[in-house]
């Protein structure tokens, strides 16, 4: 038995039980308080900066900052709509050749750093690099000044790089959705003449809707938050000047002020897209009985389709891999030592225990919202979400703030009261570190988890109340099964987000503490990431694991029964 | 007395909870690199058998060691340019040190007038020519980079890094702000192409024939000359030293500033002891190719190939109050938009 339905009908009423459902609400409450205090230090300290930054700033280069913000977010926007839709569909409706196998490779390059793919292709294709030097030996060319060749370190160039990288994001969230919806729909609207775009357009896409939002808040989020790429590539957007206003004019309140600007740019943007689909909301009881019916097609239009999948891996992974690889080979004395081992296990200590916790939380906010869907709730979610607005050095201190602040009230109370001193316990320790992450990464598990938990029907709750579960049982024996797919999804883009952090990493950790990342970025801010190619291509490859075992069990959730 | 709260949750988590540090140890908190450190440091242990403990970043250190206070674990901290140090002044973060070693090996026009910063090692920041196409003696200032006559031919990293705001702000102090901004429209008018990339790329710039002239720190072509798969385009560089024969070449600095709240305050101080002396500035020397800071260690290697440098005298702290003013300059004039 199948049932579906995207109506316009009005929300439901909330799912309030008679017994204890306050529990939930607190819980919702106490952790919004506490993920939400970095970004309040943020805007507390935009309230004192050292002098006024915006008169030079509109004199000079804000417009110039607003302009090229705004192209690198709408050029990445773009890019990974349409490589990730197109993708997402692709493996999801059609059978061809190595299918599967791209179901989780298309995942690949979001493993890969976009500094790390900036510098990668910045190496290929400058002067010194393969492509040119062929091009030369083939014509005959002499220096840079006989022929014109595209300039990578441009705009175009970071939106493309970028792109790259992120579109598994709108990929992940638009075939998971695709995987949700029942079949039946899509016969229903074939049935009734449609052809198979348009019921993409019509059908499958505003149904998805939700999910491919999330999806693209988060490319857009992270464009927004991009220091490392545009950096390099010298392209001046509202992040660069943030950082020109902390570090060169030595203004942090100013600094602080330019990423409220941003943040509040975030949250118009997010606004307007759960304004315009205010009215929907959408449930589908998926029925796993019924398989998905891909088309079957001749073998040209399979090829185009392996083409389609193909690429998108093959630039976003493949090539900035081998280079990796070859980088790798030629310094593989600087590369090798004692370090890397215990660097790659602080990454996945660190990953695993972000992404656990990131999960747990979003799960409880999500949940919390579908048991009082109150303004207030939703309002909080939103504030719990904020982390990842935000350019990640400058929500670190953000989060240095209040753990130093709470460190330092402990120990002059303790020095008061007893005479010891306590020191710092929190600042400085990993558990700054899985704080900062969770702040961060919060919006990604509870994004995802919200707009699934949206698309199961309430009558499912009501059964299972009605049967006597409490709310929390509902929760474990009802929701979380259903929604494994989505969970592990979120999971895994928390892991290698984590796996890939720079800023926030660099200025929170312990002594003598090195990621991956970190010890990559070492090398790379000297101009020699090269140097560093071994651990490098090992936070791509560590990327690797969990996205198979993850997208083996979101494609599980769908193949059993 | 510090003491260890197993009780705490949050503790059972955290690898190495900074109030463990037993003695016989000393944290830094670098702005450098810390795989450049290391060589130093491990010179410095063996001497002592004092423990070094690092944390690199290149931003939010301040402010980490602000919101920390009293109880920061950090003794020193470690600086690649000049701003960074008068930032940690002006923060009241650094701690007046009145050291005989340290005022012996550092001159005092390296080192902050009340000891609060040291410096250790000296950059210059100099102009790169292409051996081929630029005559040797046909560019000899930093004044003569905005010549129309090289209309096309430079290339630079961006305006906005702290290098060139360093080398901008001492145009300021040495010329006024109106004078040192129609240079630096004459600069931004020879561009060869948008500012971007790093040092070395501005050196492989020459090489591929993008343009001829480029502005760089002295060490990064020592690092190039060094690195096998980077020589070539090294090798195709001159090297010169500008306004040598005037009020002397730019230079930058690398150093330390002891905390104020230094829990390991007579080990910080023989850190810094230490960094001051012939073994730890010879090695700084030969291996990231720097100028040692103190006058008695020659330089060695590639360093003295280049002859003796003659420093513009501009105080440091001169250069870090027109770092504003620069940044200013380098948007209203566009520099990275040409």
């Amino acid at each position: 038995m199948t049932e579906a339905v995207a109506s316009q009908e009005p929300a439901p009423q909330p799912l309030v039980a008679r017994r204890s459902p306050r529990k939930w609400l607190t819980a919702a409450m106490v952790i919004t308080a506490i993920v939400a205090l970095p970004v309040f230090s943020v805007l507390y300290l935009a309230l004192f900066p050292d002098e006024n930054i915006w008169p030079h700033l509109i004199d000079t280069t804000l417009p110039r900052y607003l302009v090229t913000t705004f192209q690198l977010m709408f050029g990445v926007g773009i890019i990974t709509l349409v490589i990730g839709l197109a993708t997402a569909w692709t493996v999801t409706m059609c059978e061809f050749p190595g299918r599967r196998f791209f179901e989780w490779a298309l995942l690949l390059p979001f493993a890969v750093p976009a500094y790390v793919i900036a510098y990668v292709y910045t190496s290929l294709l400058d002067y010194a690099g393969p492509v040119q030097k062929t091009l030369r030996d083939w014509f005959g060319w002499e220096s840079a000044r006989d022929y014109w060749f595209p300039e990578i370190r441009t705009l175009e160039g970071a939106t493309l790089m970028i792109g790259l990288v992120l579109y598994p994001y709108v990929y992940l969230l638009a075939r998971a959705a695709f995987l949700e919806q029942s079949p039946s729909l899509f016969a229903v609207s074939r049935s009734l003449g449609h052809s198979a775009l348009s019921t993409f357009f019509h059908v499958v896409l505003p149904i998805a809707r939700p999910a491919v939002a999330v999806g693209l808040s988060l490319v857009l989020m992270e464009t927004l938050n991009d220091f490392g790429t545009v950096d390099f590539f010298a392209v001046q957007t509202l992040t660069a000047g943030l950082f020109d206003t902390w570090m060169n004019l030595g203004n942090l309140g100013g600094a602080a002020q330019i990423a409220t600007t941003m943040l509040a740019f975030v949250v118009i943007l997010v606004t307007l897209e759960r304004y315009s689909r205010r009215r929907q909301s959408q449930y589908a009881a998926r029925d796993n009985r019924e398989p998905i019916q891909r088309f079957t097609m001749p073998m040209s239009r399979q090829l185009i389709c392996l083409a389609v999948c193909a690429l998108p891996v093959i630039f976003g992974f493949l090539l900035p891999a081998i280079t990796l690889a070859q980088f790798a080979w030629t310094y593989f004395d600087q590369s090798w030592n004692s370090d890397f081992i215990r660097n790659s296990l602080n990454s996945l200590f660190l990953s695993g225990a972000a992404a656990l916790t990131t999960l747990l939380l979003g799960v409880t906010l999500a949940y919390s919202r579908r048991l009082h869907n109150t303004r207030g709730m939703q309002v909080m979610l939103r504030l719990s979400s904020l982390g990842y607005a935000m350019p990640g050095a400058v929500l670190a201190v953000g989060v240095i703030v209040p753990l130093a602040g709470f460190d330092n009230w402990f120990d002059g109370l303790m020095r008061d009261w007893f005479g010891v001193s306590t020191g710092l316990l929190l600042s400085g320790s990993a558990f700054a570190l899985v704080f900062a992450y969770t702040v961060r990464f919060l919006a990604v598990s509870a994004g995802s988890v919200e707009s699934a938990l949206q698309k199961v029907t309430p009558s499912m709750d009501m059964a299972s109340r009605s049967l006597g579960h409490s709310p929390g049982q509902t929760l474990v024996r009802v929701h979380l099964p259903i929604l494994r797919g989505t969970l592990m999804t979120a999971a895994l883009v928390v892991f290698v987000d984590v796996m890939k952090e720079l800023p926030a990493t660099l200025i929170l950790r312990p002594f003598n503490f090195d990621t991956l990342a970190t010890y990559v970025y070492q090398f790379a801010s000297d101009e020699m990431l090269a140097h560093s190619a071994l651990p490098a291509l090992v936070i791509v490859l560590a990327g690797i694991i969990p996205i198979i075992l993850m997208s083996r069990s979101i494609a599980n959730t769908r193949s059993i029964g | 007395m510090r003491m260890k709260l197993a009780t705490s949750a949050a503790l059972a988590i955290s690898l190495s909870p900074v109030a463990a540090f037993a003695d016989g140890e000393v944290n830094i908190y670098s702005y450098r690199q810390a795989f450049l450190l290391n060589p130093l440091l491990e010179a410095f242990t063996k001497e002592t058998g004092i423990e070094t403990n690092v944390v690199f970043a290149k931003k939010g250190l301040a402010e980490r060691l602000e919101r920390e206070g009293r109880n920061s674990p950090a003794d020193v901290v470690m600086t690649v340019d000049i701003s960074r140090l008068s930032e940690l002044v002006e923060r009241d973060l650094a701690a007046s040190l009145d050291n005989e070693t340290l005022e012996e090996n550092i001159p005092e026009n390296l080192r902050h007038p009340d000891g609060k910063w040291f410096a250790l090692t000296t950059r210059a920041r100099i102009i790169y020519a292409s051996r081929e196409r630029v005559e040797e003696g046909e560019i000899t200032t930093y004044e003569e980079l905005a010549d129309p006559k090289w209309e096309d031919r430079i290339c630079t990293r961006s305006g906005k890094h702290p290098y060139n705001i360093a080398l901008f702000s001492s145009m300021i102090a040495h010329h006024g702000e109106e004078k040192a901004e129609e240079w630096l429209e004459g600069l931004k008018n020879n561009l060869a192409r948008k500012p971007q990339g790093g040092d070395r790329d501005q050196i492989k710039a020459i090489a591929e024939g993008v343009c001829d002239l480029s502005i760089g720190n002295s060490y990064y072509y020592g690092a190039m000359l060094e690195d096998e798969n980077q020589r070539d385009a090294a090798a195709q560089v001159r090297l010169v030293f500008p306004n040598a024969e005037g009020r002397g070449t730019h230079i930058n600095i690398s150093g330390i500033a002891l905390t104020k709240s230094a829990p390991n305050r007579d080990n910080a101080i023989k850190l810094m002891e230490f960094l001051s002396r012939e073994e730890a500035q010879r090695i700084y020397a030969e291996a990231n190719t720097e100028y040692p800071a103190n006058p008695d260690i020659k330089p060695t290697g590639i360093v003295a190939e280049w002859g003796e440098i003659n420093p513009d005298s501009l105080s440091l702290q001169e250069i870090a109050d027109n770092a504003s003013a620069a940044v200013r300059m380098v948007d209203r004039v566009d520099y990275d938009n040409p």
